[in-house]
């Protein structure tokens, strides 16, 4: 299996990771292997076989509906690159 | 050419659950920004989502009332995308197995037919952020007390043909998500927002052309002008030859114009998958049975009701059952009013008008729906007139002197229905109307003779202070007029 | 003291014959001492440790202790720590101060331990020799003596090597494909990764989440159960955590294993494995044999393909989990972005690690539109097939036991210049993640002077069987007791 340059800038746009020119070389060739030894799974016959999301076969549990948490701003904006008035900021979002 | 339209919407209704549908931060609208975005909702490294319980018994709920199936057992996925009022990455919503699956709502129209339309699905997902931009210094706030609100999103199947049928089906789903109690219904703040579908195709075609999807339009009036102005701008592109580019657009209700949004289909691959968070959601019997006990009357079910109970037609049923304040209203002024048809009309005539020319809501009303069947129990025993009604229906408005006969008795509105006392009016004001007396006597023609009976009756109110019962008077009248 | 257990220090404690304060300072001056060699912690919280202590040695005054009361021990930089920074070794994290506790620390903070720092790691966990760390890479405090510098293993090379360095008397852990046995087996530790679910994943930084789970560090399978004791349990704030009840682990330690059904995965003794290593492997058997129970071959057919659908599984959750490092609301932020697209593409070019963006790539690759069936759904399938295998196995026997690297510490450099490479250090360790099931790692002999690991592999919540039998093992072993040079 081989990823092609145009893949690899396509998921790095998706993945929202800048990639400098002289990265992509590398990372075909890495990620190329990474493939080829994930095709390995072709070769299992999985035609009657359930996917499984979850080790465990468990159900999920519902939570009830009481608010339990406080304000804590100011601790959590403490910790953030940029705030004002309560608000993170980031660069001018165009709609 | 002719074209058919072809629409269908999307519809997020925030659910009126106390909290988040990942976290226990409260939902309460109107709070400082970001005082209600807890660690899981602000996506801190290592939080967990845990799901609320109500969130579900509403979706359940909702399933119920548009005769769905319901999801016995939903899973959450990952919906992946990058967006600042965003803050996992990912929104968690559900792809394939949602919890509400296919049902239908019929909805009707104002020519008096009705509409089905059908309810693809509804899932449930977690709302985003909120994007402020004011200026920042060339910086957009984030306000992330929005992010993680339970809302539903409902697909319908593109059932819907014309504005018209579009904006009805969206009212009568507004009243329904309110009076069952899952939404509070307030489109000012968002709490419903229209997705609209809309594709053309050649009158009677089956082939569907091209759709553009206009978004987060959040008034009624304004989903009515942005089909209209999406359709006139298809067709514009079609009569000319054109073809339609699938597009998500922005309308602008205030300059009644539209515009293609960042072409985000183009852009993005969303990379769904089920949320590894999060194990699947088992639906019970138990727990429907208990989301089923929880609905109030339907609409439906109370329109059938009031047709069948209080002997109303289909239009006044209609009017009064949709909104269920408005029911309540009516069958509390029922109850007490001794004659439905006069309560309906009454609600529907007097006092819904009102409400238009003060610009109040059924329970902003100043009076009860016991006050008001008082009322209507005093007309209906011929106590007082329909004119006297109204000035004691002014009087009880402006909470002058609590309960109908009260004012009835305060301001002399007692309508007289003694006869012999009635008898000797028309006798005296006859005595003094000779000349018209012979000139009714000697008139062959009976519709004529029906006008100039009116004649008497202005004088004869003026006569019993306007008391005299009308009905009787006229009997009465007729009586000696053709002796 | 630093020589001794937790169990050893815990009654040392409770006796009197030390306060925590004293045996705090002791780890501490190890710490400052010999840590520049190995490098094996991020952050030392000597002025909190020394404060916890004190207040650990007045509620043992007041006649308030519990087993861990004042004992030392350290967490790995991946468990959120209030007030503490929280890394995941990486440079995204690097001063990101949680205001909230993890679970497992806030149950540590309960049982009155004393945490002396955070721990290495392979940035976000991924790895397996601990040189993905923005924070440096590890030294495997074995093999040092013949000049080469050794990794511990990865990711949790930082708790491992600290252990076995007798910086710390146990550490946390985590284990996604291997990273809790692997360092284990590398450092000559014990390590016990629990059954998916049975510790709380909240605070935990993710990397997989259907995968990641917390677990166990220490020199002896009796501290393991010891720290199990204090880990283990419902959580209701992750919906993964399983509502079950906690045995007390040390009650079962002492259970004789005769009769024990031990089987042995064929496929794990391939001729990928290092026959010296094979050959201590055995051993260790044989030792159980002499124990009482009883072995057979077993099989695991679908364990082969357990490292290909593990590079799907994995790096598909982990570009989602990834996501929320955006620069946006906590962690690195890029430098004057001009835009959105800046902001966020160049903070997580500069954030973020070369293995991290890889596995971010591969998985966005692999649940990108037209290879989802191929990739994810593909792998979900395998998955199933691998938790099959070891259903299957469990009906005959009653453990599993296998080595836990294909080869012991290997030279610091020698594997990074291929991630496929480094990926197949974890093909012993892997399937147990697919399948969920509890498994440890086990000191269980030397090849060339470095420490081989017994991995040993259990059914789901049979955490106590597992400890038992390595309890019993280091009852009639000593090679978790000796000292690197």
């Amino acid at each position: 299996m081989t990823i092609s340059r145009e893949d690899i800038e396509k998921v790095a746009v998706l993945a929202r990771i800048r990639l400098d020119e002289e990265q992509i070389p590398a990372l075909e060739n890495d990620l190329g292997n990474i493939l080829s030894l994930v095709d390995q799974l072709s070769a299992a016959d999985t035609d009657s076989v359930e996917p499984l999301a979850h080790p465990l076969d468990a159900v999920q549990r519902l939570r009830t509906d009481d608010v339990t948490e406080t304000n804590q701003r100011e601790a959590f904006q403490a910790i953030a690159p940029a705030t004002e008035d309560g608000l993170y900021l980031v660069p001018r979002v165009i709609e | 050419m002719q074209w058919d339209i072809v629409i269908g919407l999307e519809i997020h209704v925030q659910l009126a659950t106390k909290t988040k549908i990942f976290s226990g931060s409260s939902t309460a609208f109107g709070a400082e920004p970001n005082t209600q975005a807890s660690a899981v909702d602000l996506a801190m490294p290592g939080t967990l989502p845990v799901p609320n319980e109500q969130a579900f018994r509403y979706a359940v709920m909702f399933g119920l009332a548009v005769n769905a199936e319901i999801g016995r057992r939903s899973v959450f996925d990952r919906k992946n995308y990058f967006y600042p009022d965003l803050p996992k990455g990912y929104q968690t919503t559900q792809l394939d197995h949602p919890i509400v699956g296919p049902g239908f709502v019929d909805v009707d129209l104002a020519d008096g037919s009705s509409k089905r339309v059908r309810i693809h699905h509804a899932h449930l997902e977690e709302d985003a952020g909120k994007s402020l931009h004011e200026d920042f210094h060339g910086m957009t706030g984030i306000d992330l007390n929005r992010a993680g609100t339970p809302l539903i999103e409902i697909v319908t199947e593109p059932d819907m043909n014309s504005a018209e049928e579009a904006v009805a089906f969206a009212k009568k789903l507004h009243s329904l998500v309110s009076s069952i109690g899952i939404c509070d219904g307030d489109m000012s703040q968002g709490s419903l927002r229209f997705d609209v579908n809309i594709s053309l195709k050649r009158k009677g075609s089956d082939e569907l052309g091209t759709r553009t999807e206009t978004k987060n339009l959040n008034s009624f009036r304004f989903m009515e002008q942005a089909i209209a102005h999406e359709v006139e701008r298809q067709m514009d592109i079609l009569e000319d030859g054109g073809r339609i580019i699938q597009e998500t657009r922005l309308y602008n209700g205030e300059r009644d114009e539209s515009r293609s949004m960042r072409s985000k289909e183009e852009a993005n691959d969303y990379r769904y998958f089920p949320c590894p968070d999060l194990l699947p959601v088992v639906i019970d019997d138990a727990f429907i049975e208990s989301a089923r006990d929880l609905l109030p009357e339907l609409p439906d079910e109370r329109k059938a009701r009031f047709k069948k109970r209080y002997g109303l037609n289909d239009y006044d049923a209609r009017l009064l059952s949709d909104d269920a304040r408005m029911a309540t209203f009516f069958e509390e002024t029922a109850s007490h009013g001794k004659d439905a048809k006069l309560a309906a009309n009454w609600v529907l005539g007097e006092f819904s008008a009102r409400l238009n020319a003060d610009d109040k809501t059924v329970v902003q009303a100043p009076i009860t729906g016991k006050q008001l069947g008082q009322l209507v129990a005093r007309i209906a025993d011929n106590t007082v007139s329909s004119s006297g009604a109204k000035k004691v229906f002014e009087a009880l408005w402006n909470g002058d002197g609590g309960n109908a006969d009260a004012i009835i008795e305060a301001q002399g509105l007692k309508q007289v229905s003694d006869t012999g006392a009635l008898e000797q009016m028309v006798d005296e004001v006859l005595a003094g109307m000779p000349d018209q007396v012979a000139q009714y006597q000697q008139e062959t023609d009976p519709k004529k003779q029906k006008k100039m009976l009116g004649g008497f009756m202005g004088p004869l109110m003026k006569a019993s202070k306007g008391q005299g019962n009308p009905k009787l008077f006229n009997e009465i009248l007729l009586k000696k007029l053709n002796h | 003291m630093h020589n001794k257990s937790v169990a050893e220090l815990s009654r040392e404690l409770e006796s009197g014959k030390i306060s925590s304060v004293e045996l705090t300072r002791e780890f501490l001056d190890r710490i400052k001492a010999e840590d520049g060699q190995y490098n094996s912690f991020i952050t030392v919280t000597e002025d909190k440790a020394m404060a916890d202590a004190k207040a650990a040695d007045e509620q043992r005054a007041a006649g308030q202790a519990s087993v861990w009361t004042g004992v030392p021990f350290a967490h790995k930089d991946i468990f959120c720590t209030n007030g503490v920074a929280t890394t995941a070794g990486s440079k995204m994290l690097a001063n990101f101060v949680p205001p909230y506790d993890a679970t497992v620390t806030a149950n540590f903070r309960a049982a009155g331990a004393v945490c002396l720092g955070k721990t290495n790691m392979d940035e976000f966990a991924m790895g397996s020799s601990n040189e993905s760390s923005f924070f440096g890479p590890v030294t495997n405090p074995w093999g040092l003596s013949n000049g080469q510098k050794r990794v511990p293993g990865g990711s949790s090379g930082g708790s491992a090597a600290a252990i076995a360095a007798r910086l710390v008397p146990a550490a946390t852990a985590t284990d996604t494909g291997g990273s809790i046995r692997q360092p284990a087996a590398l450092c000559g530790v014990t390590g016990l990764k629990p059954t998916y679910g049975r510790v709380s994943r909240y605070g935990m930084i993710a990397f997989a989440s259907s995968l990641d789970q917390g677990g166990t560090m220490a020199r002896t399978a009796e501290d393991n159960a010891l720290m199990l004791n204090v880990m283990a349990g419902f959580d209701p704030k992750d919906s993964t955590c399983v509502d079950r009840a906690v045995p007390d682990y040390t009650a079962t330690l002492n259970e004789p294993l005769k009769g024990l059904r031990i089987g042995l995965p064929k496929e794990y003794f391939s001729d990928q494995l290092n026959p010296a290593m094979e050959q201590q492997v055995r051993n260790a058997v044989k030792e159980y044999e002499k124990l009482g129970a009883t072995v057979k071959e077993v099989s695991l057919p679908h364990a082969k393909l357990a490292i290909a659908a593990y590079y799907v599984i994995a790096p598909a959750e982990a570009s989602a989990n990834l996501s929320r490092f955006d620069g946006v609301r906590y962690g690195y932020r890029c430098e004057d972005p001009q835009d959105l697209n800046d902001l966020y593409t160049r903070t997580r070019a500069e954030g973020f690690g070369g293995e991290v963006k890889r596995r971010i790539l591969v998985g966005t690759y692999a649940l990108s539109a037209g290879y989802f069936d191929a990739y994810y759904l593909k792998a979900q399938k395998v998955r199933r097939l691998i938790q099959q295998d070891f259903i299957n196995a469990f009906k005959e026997v009653d453990v599993l036991m296998s080595p836990v690297s294909p080869s012991p510490a290997f030279v610091q450099g020698e594997k990074t210049s291929d991630p496929v490479t480094m990926y197949l250090e974890d093909i012993f360790t892997i399937a147990v993640n697919l399948a969920g099931v509890p498994a440890m790692s086990v000191p269980a002999g030397f090849v060339d002077g470095l420490p081989v690991g017994l991995q040993i592999i259990g059914n789901y919540f049979e955490e106590a069987r597992l400890l038992n039998a390595a309890h019993q093992f280091q009852q009639v072993t000593d090679w978790h007791q000796k000292l690197p040079q």
